[in-house]
């Protein structure tokens, strides 16, 4: 069996629809692993007992999915990291894990994140910290680190998540595998706990980019329940390419210097050869407004996150907060024991922003700037075909870290957050180590480019040959 | 810097009951963050840019107006801290103000 849960998703669902694999086994095999993480990587595994019935005929064959606890699923505890949502199992399932089930792919666990999807290491859930595979004294970046240390560590084929402003790709890279941030609006966000609506996107982890693809696929669609949905403009094609004769890289210059750690740009430099190689040009260029994204991005996302999370009141769901005096006291008696310190800063942040007298100075300003990054990557597209980046500027760090220092924490999305501003898909492959640890490379297209973004990040992959993930080790 | 008094405001009207220390580390932390975020002051004037809102264009999403089953009232009660004669049951709004 743990030849079978070595294998990438793409290649267990082929040996099950030859009949040279049993999708029971499999489940098995992948609850008991699950069952038995050291990470913290989960909040909920599917219980004991018989495989869920599966049809080894549909587009996933019965390859078991791990879902990040802030997809909504019904009757299993959806809690999104937060004491405020302690115990809560929702009435419905998110559309995007319904898509995945119909597809044929069983919903094994639950992932831990940070509360609300609020950080960049998962030290801010509410049910403890998760830990990286790679070292367990280190981090897996976040928001996603659950469903990112469950596939790095092999404990999952694969996994869903949530990027608001890097929560994919950098909790990928900081765990070495691949993590894809689909074009927003390509997969529903029905059923996904809000933090920031205009920004929230679903995607995926898994172990390489083939899995990517054949998870994304029947993952997206346009959904009546989810009206800024829009799904992709055709199916997606499993990668194949090879080589990257033709395709022209842009380099942003303000993404690419200042504040990433030598190593990291060392890998980088390194995959940029390898993009050459394989017959890619590959030259520099300017995102003027990319060096303040992040402010903007720390003043949209707050914003909209303290409207979503006024709905957290004690009245119709999760935790009440016991003693209260009246009305108002209950109100904010939960909301002041329900929050973890992340979503009360977050909360605060952006109630600040969206206050009488610091509107326009704040978040009307921050839309302005949201424009000038859209129209800055727009403009690359003229020149590029894809742009290139490290995912994260550092390697995975040390929990307790960064965590008394909010800024310092927020400079992780330092290479993520402009791609989300502009609403462009991203992927995060696996380029290398530094000091021991995995580094991430991340290639951006213009919306709706997913297939081409995923052919090309398919041949880097294939010329890069990273083998070194714990998944591998078995 | 925030003031203690725009930290205990903004509390107000986020439904926050922050504690003591609360408000002294939110004054401290939210003074750096905001001392990043000024940095949009940079970028000067921006009076003839549009404000972007929503990201991808989507043009009036309708779908057909057509009755479909909802969840029925005990599905809906069955996560409430605290339900009662079909409702979700509240501590009282406190006495009217004189």
């Amino acid at each position: 069996m743990s030849d079978a849960l070595s294998l990438t998703a793409a290649a267990a669902a082929a040996r099950i629809r030859a009949g040279e694999l049993d999708p029971s086994e499999l489940w098995h095999g992948y609850r008991e692993r699950a069952a038995a993480d050291r990470h913290n990587a989960y909040v909920w595994v599917a219980p004991d007992g018989d495989a869920p019935g599966v049809d080894p005929a549909a587009p996933l064959a019965g390859v078991p999915v791990a879902v990040k606890d802030l997809f909504c699923t019904e009757g299993v505890p959806s809690q999104a990291g937060s004491k405020i949502l302690e115990g809560y199992r929702p009435p419905y399932t998110a559309t995007s894990v319904e898509r995945l089930t119909g597809a044929g792919a069983p919903l094994l666990a639950k992932t831990n994140q940070d509360e609300f999807a609020m950080g960049s290491s998962t030290e801010n859930s509410a049910y403890g910290p998760t830990l990286n595979p790679w070292d367990p004294a280190r981090v897996p970046g976040g928001s996603s680190g659950g469903s990112a240390a469950a596939v790095a560590a092999g404990s999952a084929p694969w996994a869903i998540g949530t990027d608001t402003g890097g929560s994919i790709r950098q909790p990928a890279a900081l765990c070495g595998i691949v993590g894809l941030k689909p074009t927003y609006g390509a997969v529903s966000r029905y059923g996904m706990i809000a933090f920031a609506s205009s920004l929230d996107q679903a995607g995926t982890f898994t172990r390489d980019v083939t899995d990517a693809a054949l998870l994304l696929g029947a993952m997206a669609g346009k959904d009546p329940c989810d009206s800024t949905s829009v799904g992709l403009p055709g199916p997606i094609e499993l990668p194949s390419r090879a080589d990257l004769r033709g395709v022209r890289l842009g380099v942003p210059e303000e993404l690419t210097g200042e504040g990433i750690e030598p190593g990291v740009l060392a890998a980088f430099e390194r995959t940029l050869d390898v993009a050459r190689e394989l017959g890619a040009t590959v030259e520099p260029f300017r995102l003027p407004h990319a060096p303040h994204a992040l402010a903007a991005y720390y003043l949209i996302a707050p914003a909209e996150a303290s409207s979503n999370l006024a709905r957290y009141d004690g009245v119709r769901y999760g935790f009440r907060a016991d003693g209260v005096r009246d009305l108002l006291h209950m109100y904010t008696e939960t909301r002041e024991q329900g929050f973890g310190r992340e979503v009360k800063r977050r909360i605060m942040l952006g109630t600040y922003a969206l206050s009488s007298g610091y509107y326009d100075a704040y978040y009307g300003r921050a839309q302005k700037v949201r424009t000038l990054i859209s129209d800055d990557f727009k403009a690359a597209w003229e020149r590029f075909d894809f742009v290139a980046t490290p995912t994260a500027p550092t390697v995975a760090f040390e929990l307790g870290a960064k965590t008394a220092d909010p800024l310092a924490m927020y400079l992780n999305d330092f290479c993520t957050v402009p791609m989300s501003l502009a609403g462009i898909p991203g992927i995060s492959i696996p380029n290398g180590l530094s000091d021991g640890l995995p580094v991430g490379f991340q290639l951006a297209g213009p919306a709706f480019s997913e297939n081409a973004l995923l052919d090309a990040a398919c041949a880097l992959e294939r010329a890069i040959d990273f083998r070194d993930a714990p998944w591998r080790r078995g | 810097m925030l003031s203690r008094d725009q930290v205990l405001h903004v509390a107000r009207l986020a439904r926050l009951e922050l504690s003591e220390d609360e408000q002294r580390q939110m004054s401290e932390e939210l003074s750096k963050v905001l001392d990043h975020i000024e940095r949009i002051g940079e970028l000067g004037d921006l009076a003839d840019v549009e404000p972007t809102s929503h990201v991808i264009a989507v043009e009036n999403a309708l779908r057909a107006d057509e009755p479909r089953p909802c969840l029925p009232p005990e599905v809906a009660l069955a996560s409430a801290p605290e339900a009662d004669m079909g409702g979700f049951r509240v501590p009282s709004p406190g006495p009217a103000p004189a």
